[in-house]
């Protein structure tokens, strides 16, 4: 068995040795380099596009824009629906700032940047709103593309009856994803046919939204992403690298990269949007829970439906006797946010396990303790059992190895020179299962074998779990696994997102393994075998399938300066049966440190006046640097997932969604004041 | 062809020397990647503030983002392309690897030639900012502080400390 064992990833020695090839970096003969060009007002119009002054540059090509662009199908949708940011340069409308209006396409880099900046744009400005509030005036009831919202029991009644009664409101603000490795596209089109490096989560998915921007048949589409620099959710989208250099490619007849700048990347290709989060609990005075209310609302875009889904937690972490929850969106002038690593989960989490945090505080109950004793035995909203639910020993088993035991309840006392400290833990759960995904396997007449699958790797080490699930289906050693992934001609195949990327691919590999291996008997070689998923997906299972974690946070908070300080993390993961723990370990981790920068750091902040993102840079927006990160440790607790043949869950999304409430439950241990509002800046520290 | 807008200069870029002409307006990074095929080094924010283009400029470590090619006329550069020899690993290549040092890789060649300059800055008795008088040990802390300029956001901190620690115990 491969499966299990730690290993290496694959690619390894071609990403230390600089060799990995991304989507800025495959050379392409006769390129062209276009730069993206973004609004600086946050609602209006293009009132005039002076091109003459950049066309006469030495090296400038093309200048596209509104008024000579190819036009686009008005139709093309992403997950959540028909989505009205897809078609670029169409008219004159500016929804928000960092919208793209023109691209100047140029011999060099240096050439169509001098372009850009010699574009002479005007602007009618027309009043924006980004006051974003949970009661805003235009505030309506969230897609329920996810389902119904939880309204079960006696809501008014059960809180009534509770002996301790918590009310309070959350915030956290918008943040972005930040992958280090900037969108970027190349594009040329040959015979009809649209040819693209680009750097996104699914190619087979782009392809398709391609396919319906261009009014092209998807076969005559081709994608590639073979290797992506981090995605978090920010490159699940067709993103505007892509869409401006394959119009830019048609445009000049030669092949474009448009790579974004740092900058661009803030304006122009989504985020996680501000959510604002009532939550509601009420306890009798033994510590169980009568009622549960958890009323989130986060912004949107009108140009296209998204679900921040905050209220995941509320519906299954505990057992109460009334559940309600409730999913606002607020349409406002901004980028269209798009999901972000643990999305709604991870702020969700944070208002939720906050509350539950302070319901403890009030009864004067262990919190660890709190959240044992109202652990539900079936899913509380719908009644259905849970196929797997390790919670518990992430929380005992957690606690034993914190030190969790030896903890000073009181909060605000204890010191260490100037500084206080504290701990805190949180809990959460992401919901688990398995999109439709295709693959085939070759047979080779050498003995090994050839697998395809449409998967990509964003650095999840999905190419190293694939080619050891593809080898024990096979029987076989990695060694005679050629595994070959990141193209959209590769087959359909989910993507890399939704904690569902390698759930999905390995479930259509080892039904292709299945398949091939009843052919092979007296087969000629070489001989494939392709599998789609979609017909074996059971859509309406009968038990609730979810990840679990159980994190423990010590931090110092300095009362002089306000600055908090991560000292220990330890995150225990209930995720299905693990494939490689090296790897799943490193991805678990990773995501608790962007919880540890969601906790501390990141902020988007808008200026009030032009509406314009005064953040958008790696200074201005701080994530997590080497210096931030603390002594971390990641485990598994032992745990198969009966609904998937090979036992996994996803693990991309469950690391980051419970730290930041576990460090802010810690804040108020060491501080003794209850921080409601991300990120715990300085600023919130010395004057909450 | 040179001008007022271009200049002919002189790299030796891992061992060996390349004549070129740049635009007057590129940068190091630009030169590496657009005209010597060295896409090793990564452009993450080009302002920097991430690390990623990270190379050694004589053995130092520079950020080739913020470094006009017209300015390293006749250094001597190593980037993530000359770390190994011959086709065999640098220890500290290995290390990343084996520790799984990196999830999607794109800082990786950053963190590197980083670390590798961050080592014999350590090696030369330099002090870093959470330095307490005395030769610095390399810990976990030395480390962080001393690579803080090379943003990962997959956060593969833990091992990439890791990695260092070990390189730096074995040399």
């Amino acid at each position: 068995m491969i499966v299990g064992t730690p290993r290496p990833r694959l690619e390894g020695r071609l990403k230390v040795t600089g060799a990995a090839p991304y989507a800025a970096d495959v050379p392409v003969p006769g390129l062209a380099h276009g730069w993206m060009v973004t609004a600086t007002v946050s609602r209006g119009r293009i009132r005039e596009l002076d091109a003459a002054a950049a066309l006469a540059l030495p090296g400038v090509l093309a200048v596209l824009d509104h008024t000579n662009s190819r036009r686009l199908n008005p139709d093309a949708a992403n997950y959540f629906g028909p989505d009205g940011s897809l078609p670029l340069l169409q008219d004159d409308v500016v929804p928000h700032a960092g919208r793209p209006v023109a691209l100047v396409v140029a011999e060099t880099p240096e050439q169509a940047r001098a372009g850009a900046a010699a574009l002479r744009i005007g602007y009618e400005t027309e009043p924006h709103d980004l006051g974003f509030a949970l009661d805003h005036p235009a505030a309506r009831p969230a897609s329920t593309l996810f389902g119904p919202e939880a309204d079960t029991g006696d809501l008014a009644a059960e809180l009534a009856a509770s002996a301790v009664v918590v009310d309070e409101v959350y915030r956290t603000p918008e943040e972005t994803h930040s992958a280090i490795e900037p969108h970027a596209a190349t594009a040329w089109w040959a015979d009809g046919h649209l040819h693209a490096v680009d750097t996104d989560q699914g190619p087979y998915g782009i392809s398709r939204v391609m396919a319906t921007l261009f009014e092209i048949d998807r076969d005559r589409v081709h994608i590639r992403a073979e290797h992506v620099g981090g995605g978090f959710g920010g490159k699940t989208i067709c993103g505007a690298q892509l869409i401006l250099a394959a119009m830019a490619a048609e445009h000049v007849g030669r092949p474009v990269r448009v790579a974004l700048t740092r900058r661009q990347v803030f304006l122009a290709t989504g985020s996680r949007p501000p959510t604002e989060q009532r939550v509601r609990i009420g306890a009798d005075a033994s510590g169980r829970l009568r009622a549960i209310h958890h009323h989130a609302a986060f912004a949107l875009s009108p140009l296209a439906e998204y679900i921040e889904w905050c209220t995941e937690q509320a519906r299954t972490l505990y057992a109460a006797p009334a559940i309600r929850t409730q999913l606002t969106a607020v349409p406002l002038d901004m980028l269209p946010p798009c999901t972000m690593r643990g999305p709604g989960a991870t702020p969700g989490s944070f208002a939720f396990e906050s509350a539950v945090d302070e319901v403890a505080e009030r009864l004067g109950i262990d919190p660890l303790d709190l959240r044992l004793r109202n652990q539900p035995s079936v899913s509380p909203v719908s009644g259905r059992p849970f196929s797997t639910r390790r919670l518990v020993t992430c929380l005992t088993e957690g606690a034993r190895r914190f030190g969790w035991g030896q903890r000073d309840p009181r909060p605000g006392v204890r010191r260490e020179g100037d500084l206080l400290v504290g701990t805190g833990v949180a809990c959460a759960a992401f919901i688990a299962g398995t999109f439709p995904s295709s693959a085939s396997i070759t047979a080779e007449a050498d003995g090994t074998f050839t697998v395809r699958s449409g998967a990509t790797d964003i650095g999840t080490g999905a190419r190293t779990a694939l080619t050891a699930v593809a080898a024990d289906a096979l029987g076989v050693t990695t060694e005679a696994i050629r595994l070959r992934i990141g193209d959209s001609d590769l087959g359909m195949a989910a993507d890399a997102g939704g904690s569902r990327g390698t759930t999905s691919h390995v479930f259509a590999i080892t039904e292709t393994a299945k398949a091939l291996r009843e052919k092979l008997p007296g087969a000629d070689l070489p001989v494939t075998a392709t599998v789609d998923t979609t017909p074996l997906i059971n859509w309406q299972p009968d038990q609730e399938r979810n990840t679990y974690s159980a994190i423990f946070a010590e931090v110092t908070a300095d009362p002089a300066t306000g600055e908090v300080r991560v000292r220990r993390l330890l995150g225990m993961f209930a995720v299905g049966r693990v494939i490689n723990p090296l790897l799943a370990r490193g991805q678990l981790t990773g995501a608790m440190i962007g919880g540890l920068s969601m906790a501390l750091h990141e902020e988007g902040v808008h200026d009030p006046v032009s509406g314009r993102l005064v953040t958008a840079d790696l200074a201005g927006y701080h994530i997590a640097a080497h210096a931030d990160v603390p002594a971390i440790e990641a485990d598994f607790v032992a745990d198969y997932e009966p609904q998937d043949t090979s036992g996994v869950n996803g693990l991309g999304e469950i690391g980051s969604c419970g730290t930041a409430a576990a460090i802010a439950n810690a804040v108020w241990h060491a501080t003794g004041t209850r921080q409601r509002t991300l990120p715990i800046s300085l600023s919130r520290v010395l004057s909450p | 062809m040179t001008d007022e807008t271009r200049t002919e200069i002189s790299l030796l870029v891992n061992g060996e020397t390349s004549v070129l002409i740049v635009d007057n307006r590129r940068t190091l990074l630009d030169a590496l990647r657009e005209q010597l095929g060295l896409t090793g080094t990564k452009k993450g924010c080009d302002q920097g503030q991430c690390g990623a283009c990270t190379i050694l400029v004589d053995g130092r470590r520079v950020v080739s983002c913020l470094t006009l090619a017209v300015t390293a006329d006749g250094v001597g550069v190593t980037t993530v392309e000359g770390l190994a020899e011959d086709g065999e690993l640098s220890p500290l290549q290995e290390a990343f690897v084996r520790l799984d040092g990196l999830q999607c890789g794109f800082c990786t060649p950053g963190q590197l030639c980083s670390a590798a300059g961050m080592l014999a800055e350590h090696a030369a008795g330099w002090p870093s900012a959470v330095t307490r008088g005395g030769t610095p040990d390399l810990d976990e802390a030395e480390i962080r502080e001393r690579m803080s300029g090379n943003l990962c956001r997959c956060s593969a901190y833990p091992s990439i400390v890791r990695a260092i620690q070990e390189t730096a115990v074995s040399r």
